[in-house]
């Protein structure tokens, strides 16, 4: 009986299935994805309780009083009927202020505390003056370093350890030399295809269950308000990590394609770190600094960090985005053809680290 | 019950022919092959024999579209080998490996699955498989985790997993254990026997002169001899004779035409300059001594080998 060769894709998604079953099957990849969601939960709960100011302050309070503290929704109000029952009850300590009219202050309120002035209740009882921005409105600056913190070290992350597993994986199959038999089976580009594809499958799968659970998570605790502020940036952040991500891999299978034992993998990977860690520590420093954040949003390794930054802080055009992401699917796909030249050239080399050159030049 | 399904499987075909034509091939400017041409024939055995370095290991890798040769072609049944024809090949490497963390059944299925098997097809094939290699209580196990020996009856198994139509195997025997050997034969028969052009090579030459039909000679990148057993045989065993007599045969060494090679008491190895000249030598030793034994020298396949590579 005769089989006849699988097709591109088939081949394809055999690769793609084997890598993303023996990722799954390891204990390491399952106990750091759990890891990582739990961290990203946490911060968003713990940021959630630091943010809040804990327990309303309790006040007692008498009809237009009453009712006016209840609207400030600042203050947790017992209704009482007159002045006397409003006092005995800051003296019993109860609570914590008493406030009811009077038509003496200009407030028409008046606050009894028991032996200091009870600040935040009379700041929620003044009446503020109307205010009007003249300008955009500000960020909160600690938002901004969490967003930026969290772009880059998911980026940074993500891409270290998915972009690790395909160059261990390449290496592998080099070392115990399987690559000669999936060579007979297989053409190159289908084998480092399916590689690229599977991994790049799980990295996209992970980047996606964090904002998930970032999602969910700022929903859960109130903070609906940060969702739709962070939102569209996080959206940008999935497309750019997609294109991104399938760049990197292309690098890091190539690079691992150039030498043939595990112990020199660190070497040969160095320079594939470095374009990986330079948008880390760039938009970590230079989040305020409007001239390199704009040039990191169209530089292809640092696009899937700048530009969604810039979409968080409103300072990209709407047409940017979609012009950055252009210029990354088009370095992506070169990178994709040099680095499958350099795996295919690399994949039989067997000894020492192969040149750069040598793997560029013929077979 | 898979194990028979598999052997019916292959019964059914007719034998093809493999054929390499003018493969050249150079690393750098370094010359690896050079103007190769030979045949496989299908339901024969071929050795192919050659020193370490002769370029064995290159033509393979050429047959099986590893790697390209800057010239030539290899043909199957006369049609030319391109992409997706190699996964009728069954491919044994000389540098054995295979998935370490993955379970040996799963790896079979795995590779018979990327020969374009269906998973069902995949199964039954390495059941199969494991069984006639005697595996079969290891299927569940990790391949790192299995004895050298099974490592290595593991590896045969996937180039064999996908039902071949033809065999290329590069040094299947180095380092297999007496037992292994046998199990190994019989398969690589069994395939022959389907009419499957199976090739492989060995530096073991009391190996390939038992086992093999047909022979290739490979030394500096050039086949200096290739054909049957016998005819390599007979065309080296022509002009050389042996004879056995009952006394002295030292007059040998003064006779006409004749070179002694080797020479004890009654009996000598010599080469001849015409078939004359060999049956004037026949005429005079029975006229001095009875000869027990006259007889054209049939060289050993290790003669044979030095005399070509020379």
């Amino acid at each position: 009986m005769t089989y006849t060769s699988p097709s591109t894709g088939s081949g394809i998604r055999l690769v793609a299935e084997r890598e993303i079953r023996m990722r799954l099957r390891s204990k390491a990849f399952v106990i750091s994805t759990i890891v990582l969601m739990a961290a990203v939960l946490g911060s968003i709960v713990i940021g959630n309780l630091v943010g809040s100011s804990g327990e309303l302050t309790k006040v007692a309070a008498s009809g237009a009083a009453a009712e006016y503290a209840e609207s400030t929704k600042a203050l947790d109000v017992t209704e009482v009927s007159g002045l006397d029952e409003a006092k005995q009850l800051v003296i019993d300590g109860e609570v914590d202020a008493a406030v009811v009219p009077d038509t003496a202050s200009p407030s028409g309120f008046k606050v009894y505390g028991l032996d200091e002035a009870p600040g935040d209740v009379i700041s929620v009882m003044s009446l503020p003056p109307s205010v009007e921005l003249l300008g955009e409105p500000g960020q909160n600056p600690f938002l901004i370093y969490l967003v930026s913190f969290g772009f880059g070290l998911l980026f940074f992350m993500s891409a270290l350890t998915f972009g690790q597993i395909i160059a261990q994986s390449v290496v592998e199959e080099k070392q115990t030399r399987i690559v000669e038999i999936l060579m007979a089976t297989l053409p190159v580009r289908v084998l480092l295809a399916g590689k690229i594809i599977g991994n790049s499958l799980l990295a996209f799968g992970q980047i996606v269950a964090v904002a998930a659970v970032a999602g969910i998570g700022l929903l859960a605790t109130g903070q609906d308000l940060i969702l739709a502020e962070i939102g569209p940036s996080i959206v940008w952040f999935i497309v750019f990590f997609a294109f991104g991500f399938l760049m990197l891999a292309a690098l890091y299978a190539a690079a691992a394609a150039l030498v043939s034992r595990t112990e020199d993998l660190g070497s040969a990977l160095t320079p594939v770190t470095m374009i990986v860690m330079i948008p880390y520590f760039g938009v970590i420093f230079f989040k305020d600094n409007d001239l390199v954040l704009t040039i990191m949003s169209y530089v292809p390794f640092a696009a899937p960090v700048g530009m969604p930054m810039r979409v968080f802080l409103g300072t990209a055009e709407w047409w940017e985005p979609i012009l950055s992401l252009g210029i990354l699917i088009v370095t992506t796909a070169a990178t994709i053809v040099v680095g499958s030249r350099i795996y295919a050239n690399g994949l039989l080399r067997m000894g020492g680290q192969v040149k750069l050159k040598d793997a560029l030049s013929r077979s | 019950m898979c194990h028979r399904h598999w052997l019916r499987t292959v019964g059914t075909m007719n034998p093809s022919l493999l054929e390499v034509h003018n493969v050249t091939r150079s690393y750098g400017s370094r010359a690896v092959l050079k103007d190769v041409s030979f045949a496989v024939r299908g339901g024969r055995i071929t050795g192919f024999v050659g020193s370490n370095g002769a370029g064995k290991t290159t033509t393979m890798r050429v047959i099986l579209g590893v790697l390209a040769p800057d010239s030539g072609s290899v043909t199957l049944d006369g049609q030319q080998l391109g992409e997706g024809q190699r996964t009728r090949f069954g491919y044994m490497p000389e540098e054995r490996g295979l998935y370490p963390k993955m379970k040996l059944a799963e790896q079979l299925v795995y590779l018979g699955r990327l020969h374009g098997m269906s998973s069902e097809q995949a199964k039954a094939s390495t059941d199969g498989l494991l069984e006639r290699l005697s595996l079969t209580e290891r299927a569940d196990t990790l391949v790192e985790a299995l004895s050298l020996g099974n490592q290595q009856r593991a590896q045969i198994a996937a180039a064999l997993v996908h039902e071949p139509e033809v065999l290329v195997l590069d040094e299947p025997f180095s380092g297999l254990d007496p037992l292994a050997v046998e199990s190994v034969l019989a398969v690589l028969k069994d395939r022959a026997d389907a009419g499957v052009p199976v090739l492989f090579s060995s530096h073991q030459l009391d190996i390939v002169e038992r086992l093999c039909d047909d022979l290739v000679v490979i030394a500096d990148g050039q086949i200096r001899a290739s054909g049957s057993r016998e005819q390599l045989r007979s065309e080296h065993a022509k002009d050389r004779f042996e004879l056995q007599v009952d006394g002295d045969a030292g007059w040998l060494q003064s006779e006409k035409g004749v070179t002694v090679l080797e020479f004890a008491g009654g009996y000598a190895l010599f080469e001849v300059d015409s078939p004359a000249t060999a049956q004037r030598v026949l005429t005079s030793a029975l006229a001095k001594s009875p000869v027990l034994r006259f007889t054209p020298s049939q060289p050993s396949l290790a003669t044979i080998f030095k005399e070509v590579i020379k």
